[in-house]
């Protein structure tokens, strides 16, 4: 427990606001703006997550958590690109003009919300393709495999141990296609971890999995945490995010709104509100129609972002 | 019976000739973009007619034969390039609008007044210009008549009976290696067999109808004889696909093929770790038109002449037919697709020919009445067996 | 630049004897035996608003190889011939006195033949004449270019009523329909088979009624294709590119279908002869057909962006092309949409197709739709896809280009070209289209 302590030490100074500045921070975003149309979905102004720990992004649906997740990892450009000083850092490296690619590759891998496991590929293919390094993966080497076989055997090996640890390896030849939604997102989590990745950004791994899953999911992220990883993941589910998470950021209408520790985050008025909503004494009747549709027009947005 | 005789000749001939090698290398390309990647090149005709083009008036400039397939591959790979960098950063539609009309484009050139004395204009670039230098380099005997198998069934029996039974081998045969590419699960193991079952068949079908042919057509003995006759050009374009289907083998089984197949899955999973797709994709357009262009030469070499109109738009369609019939994403898809096709188209063909009263169908109207077949068949395919009759059952079950 | 050039063509023509007496020429006379072979030509000037404008009585000379002259002189339709009946090299030249004062012949006036009974080889030769005091019509280049402008109009606004269904079909349904092209051709063929065979029992009919019962079949065909094709295959859940794939196989059988029934004639729709009228002096050549297609195709686009706008059934084909899966929570029968926009997409296909058969081509071939299909899918993207105003704006921009290049100095056959290398050059630069908005491409 004393790595734990050590962790909770760490962040026992951090002042309890939205934007507050972290000890260590790995990740700092500042002043990032996404719109579509008329509807802004992200507008953060800053924020830090602190290295080596588990923190998770939380909020209400349509509060922009996708959107945000994907402009930091290079899948969207924020509207405020280039103008009032629009920056985020990973790891010392500016990625304020980087592509998507080149992000995962500075070592913030990601997941996504609707799992994108490569259905007519077997599970064991999905994994070496998360592998960094392969010489093979040049087209000009492709075609002499002495240059890439020795990398691809310890690929191999890395996939079957990772498999086995997710207890995915009995279901290595299968077509990823062919796994329930549970094992996809195991799968994806998997595959993230073969470039061996500083931070890993989950989407709502829990969405969709039953709930015995659910609980060995849980493990895993705390395993990876253990491991010395940077983890942030995405839910809407307060609950889930309690036991795990040492830190909590609540975003709600595209803006970060709190930021504590999970047990004080929860008790915070601004959160109770962004969950609830301003509506939260009023009738459901009287809810606007248009206000719906144009939470639910973004939401399909998002969607189609990562689709 | 002779006439069916003579007709079957005609299929077996037409199946196996240099133009079928041709289309099989072209849709070796194909397949690289369609198949592994998933890039719908609705312009790969254009590759093929660049390639031709770029090979025959090197050649008929006397610049030097290796130097000229050179030439070839570098008109695809710019192309390719000028392609790649207006759509590949795009959604997938866009790919397919942009290389219908760039390959429109390379048609309307070929054709144009403008560049006759290039191209040849609309009337065609004429093989006699560039196809003394691809016999000059033949190391069959010139100018010899070669019969295929000369121990045949004439050896054997003439008899009506004998050939008919020999026919129903035949059959027998051939219906024996579609049932196995359809039953087996894809793997070494069926290919093996199925090129096992091929070379049988293909024996056999020489042994019933045997084709009688020149060694190499010969530029310098009497009048210009066109390379479209003789076993030289269908030598090396059966040698061609198969080393075109060898390096596609190799590639596909790398770490970059398995990047091109998890880009056809989903572009974003694999940007997410860590891959420049694009870079990938264009590679692939590179390579996959150069096999179109290499494709596009033989093709020359197998015609009279280059001719624009020849490699428009039908010609990209009736690869994607021949593609999906041998099955997508397959290794002798490729190559089995188009043998197929012409087998069919010319089956087709003949039968209006000869069993279908003028009157109702002519001569002329056999040609059409084959693509109309034809157009129907692909349509059935996609909708029904997707994956191809030899493509493998397991893949069906996932919609991209 | 004044002083057009004029262009005399001097066809030369050593047909063979097998081949169809049609094809040798109008005049029996001169026949192609084993014995003798047939030397012809005809005269033309090519220029603005008459074409190909015949030169009668002028003078060619024929040399036979043994020295002998022969001369003849071109008739009322500018064609001239000779009976040949011996092998060898002949000239044929023209005597430049005999052409209309202040012509002359431009490059070489003399074309060397050599001719041999019964070779499969067909010469022909053209020299062209250069007329700078000759202008019987002389038009300016701004005339041309006017010209060049109410013909792209024209075009513009026929490609619109086709262009208009592809990005209403892509818009609501996500697929590039290959096989519309071939739908346009089916206007113009029914319109010939109205028009000009007769249907069964009744006979032609005119042009008012058959342009009606066009537009009525086609959009049946839109119906039915929908109900029997595109419906199934959508509840089948096949994939966009499957869609394609299918929409390309109905086109090839489409195409081939009509070539089996049109062989590759071009078949002319009407045929009614039409004066040419003149405005801006004498500047812009429009005809009454044209002007009342261009009338038709304004009238049918302001109604369909009236509908779009202002009707239920627009305004439900809008959401489901903004978002079909928000349309469907909102319950619109997404299916009734879809079968609506086939069926007005391949009526306004038809109708397009029946317009440029009288108006643009002068008939209608097999290959019509096949080769106008690409100019549709140029105008959808440069537009924007799955907009329908972008669609009329790529339209107008595709039939302009095509329409006005040749008088700038394109050679004719590139127009086509020149449309199409714009559209991808500005995929290059502007990937959304014209109209598009930004964030939709992905």
């Amino acid at each position: 427990m004393s790595e734990a302590t050590a962790r909770a030490d760490a962040l026992a100074s951090v002042e309890r606001t939205p934007g507050s500045a972290k000890p260590d921070p790995i990740l700092r975003v500042d002043k990032i703006v996404r719109q579509f149309g008329g509807i802004t979905a992200v507008d953060v102004e800053h924020l830090e997550v602190q290295r080596g720990i588990i923190t998770a992004l939380i909020g209400p649906n349509g509060a922009g958590k996708t959107t945000f997740f994907n402009l930091m990892t290079g899948f969207d450009q924020p509207t405020s690109a280039g103008k009032g000083g629009a920056a985020w850092n990973f790891n010392g490296k500016q990625l304020t003009r980087t592509g998507a690619a080149a992000i995962a590759r500075t070592g913030m891998v990601r997941t996504f919300q609707l799992t994108k496991a490569l259905s007519r590929m077997t599970v064991l293919e999905n994994m070496m393709l998360g592998a960094s390094n392969q010489p093979g993966e040049r087209l000009a080497l492709s075609l002499f495999p002495p240059a890439w076989r020795k990398r691809e055997a310890e690929v191999h090996a890395k996939a079957l141990d990772l498999l086995a640890r997710f207890k995915l390896d009995t279901k290595k030849d299968d077509y990823a296609g062919s796994l329930s939604g549970g094992q996809r997102k195991l799968l994806e989590m998997a595959r993230a971890l073969m470039s061996d990745p500083t931070m890993i950004m989950l989407d709502e791994p829990m969405a969709g999995v039953n709930p015995a899953l659910t609980q060995s999911l849980l493990g895993h992220i705390q395993s990876l945490r253990d491991d010395g990883m940077t983890v942030l993941f995405v839910e809407h589910d307060m609950h889930v995010v309690r036991h795990i998470s040492e830190w909590v950021v609540v975003m709600a209408e595209g803006r970060i709104v709190a930021e504590g520790p999970s047990d004080t985050v929860m008790s915070d008025p601004a959160v109770i509100d962004a969950y609830l909503g301003a509506h939260h004494e009023t009738d459901l009747a009287e809810l606007d129609y248009d206000e719906i549709e144009s939470e639910v027009a973004e939401e399909e947005q998002e969607r189609e972002e990562l689709g | 019976m002779d006439q069916l005789q003579a007709l079957l000749t005609d299929v077996l001939r037409e199946g196996i000739g240099a133009k079928t090698a041709a289309i099989a290398i072209v849709i070796i390309g194909l397949n690289v973009h369609f198949g592994y990647t998933g890039l719908l090149n609705m312009g790969q005709a254009g590759f093929m007619l660049l390639g031709g083009y770029g090979f025959a008036i090197s050649v008929a400039h006397d610049i030097p034969f290796v130097v000229a397939i050179l030439i070839g591959f570098a008109l695809a790979t710019v192309f390719a390039m000028i392609i790649g960098f207006s759509a590949l950063t795009l959604r997938g539609d866009y790919l397919a609008i942009v290389t219908i009309a760039a390959a429109e484009v390379i048609k309307i050139l070929g054709n144009s007044e403008r560049f006759k004395s290039l191209t040849g204009g609309s009337l065609g670039f004429p093989s006699k210009k560039y196809d003394p230098a691809f016999l000059n380099l033949s190391f069959f005997p010139h100018y010899k008549t070669w019969q295929i198998l000369s121990f045949n069934y004439a050896d054997v029996s003439t008899s009506a009976g004998f050939r008919i039974f020999g026919w129903l081998v035949v059959l027998a045969l051939a219906v024996g290696l579609v049932l196995a590419g359809m039953k087996l699960a894809s793997g070494t193991r069926k290919i093996l067999v199925m090129v096992g079952l091929g070379v049988v068949l293909l024996l056999a079908a020489l042994f019933m109808f045997p084709l009688t042919e020149l060694s190499t057509g010969d530029s310098k003995v009497g009048d210009h004889v066109a390379s479209s006759t003789g076993w030289w050009v269908v030598f090396v374009g059966w040698v061609l696909a198969a080393i075109c289907t060898g390096i596609v083998y190799l590639l596909t089984r790398s770490p970059w093929g398995r990047m091109l197949k998890g880009i056809r899955e989903d572009e974003d999973a694999i940007r997410s770790l860590g891959k420049n797709v694009f870079a990938v994709k264009l590679q692939a357009l590179i390579i996959g038109g150069c096999f179109g262009a290499l494709g596009g030469m033989v093709y020359a070499l197998s015609l009279g002449a280059i001719k624009a109109d020849d490699q428009a738009r039908p010609m990209t369609f009736l690869c994607y037919t021949a593609l999906l019939i041998g099955g997508a994403a397959t290794l002798l898809g490729p190559i089995i697709g188009p043998v197929l096709y012409f087998f069919g188209q010319w089956t087709i063909e003949g039968i209006v020919r000869f069993y279908v009263p003028d009157s109702f169908l002519s001569d002329q109207q056999a040609e059409p009445t084959a693509y109309v077949v034809m157009g129907t068949v692909l349509m059935l395919l996609v909708i029904f067996r997707p994956q191809g009759i030899f493509g493998d059952k397991r893949e069906l079950r996932f919609h991209v | 630049m004044v002083g057009a050039i004029v262009v005399a063509f001097v066809g030369l023509l050593c047909a063979l004897s097998t081949a169809p007496p049609a094809h040798a020429a109008d005049d029996e006379t001169c026949t192609q035996t084993l014995e003798s072979a047939c030397i012809q030509g005809t005269l033309l000037v090519r220029q603005g608003k008459q074409k190909n404008l015949p030169i009668s009585g002028a003078t060619v000379v024929l040399t036979t190889p043994s020295g002998d002259e022969q001369t003849t002189e071109s008739d009322s339709d500018g064609k001239w011939h000779f009976n040949v009946t011996e092998e060898g090299t002949y000239k044929v030249s023209l005597d430049e006195s005999t052409l209309p004062s202040g012509m002359s012949v431009e490059g070489k006036n003399e074309v060397s033949l050599p001719i041999k009974f019964g070779t499969i080889s067909a010469n022909s030769a053209s020299f062209s004449i250069n007329a700078s005091g000759y202008n019987p019509n002389q038009k300016d280049k701004t005339a041309e270019v006017m010209q060049g402008i109410y013909n792209g109009i024209v075009f513009g606004l026929l490609l619109a009523l086709a262009s208009i269904g592809v990005s209403l079909i892509y818009g609501t349904t996500g697929m590039s329909n290959f096989a519309h092209g071939e739908q346009v051709t089916l206007g113009g063929v029914l319109g010939y088979w109205f028009c000009n065979v007769g249907l069964p029992g009744i006979g032609t009919i005119g042009l008012l009624p058959a342009g009606i019962l066009v537009v009525l079949v086609c959009a049946g065909i839109g119906w039915l294709q929908d109900r029997l094709i595109w419906q199934p295959l959508r509840r089948r859940g096949l994939g966009l590119i499957q869609l394609m794939i299918v929409s390309i196989g109905l086109s090839l059988a489409l195409l081939f279908f009509y070539q089996l029934m049109l062989s590759t004639d071009t078949k002319q729709v009407s045929k009614k002869t039409v004066t040419p009228h003149y405005i801006f002096g004498d500047k812009v050549a429009w005809t009454s057909l044209s002007l009342t297609a261009a009338l038709i195709s304004i009238a049918i686009i302001a109604a369909i962006g009236f509908a779009l706008m202002r009707t239920r059934l627009g305004r439900a084909t809008r959401a489901v092309s903004d978002n079909p899966a928000l349309a469907m929570a909102s319950g619109i029968d997404t299916d009734h949409v879809i079968r609506m926009v086939w069926t007005v997409a391949l009526a306004l296909a038809g109708l397009s197709g029946l317009l440029y058969a009288l108006v643009i081509q002068n008939g209608i071939t097999a290959l019509t739709g096949s080769q106008i299909l690409l100019l549709l899918f140029a105008a959808v993207t440069l537009g924007g896809l799955g907009t329908a105003f972008g669609a009329l704006v790529g339209s107008m921009v595709i039939g302009m280009i095509a329409s006005v290049v040749p008088t700038l100095g394109v050679p004719d056959d590139l127009k086509y070209a020149t449309a199409m290398l714009l559209m991808i050059l500005m995929l290059l630069f502007r990937p959304q289209g014209l109209l598009g908005k930004a964030q939709r491409v992905g």
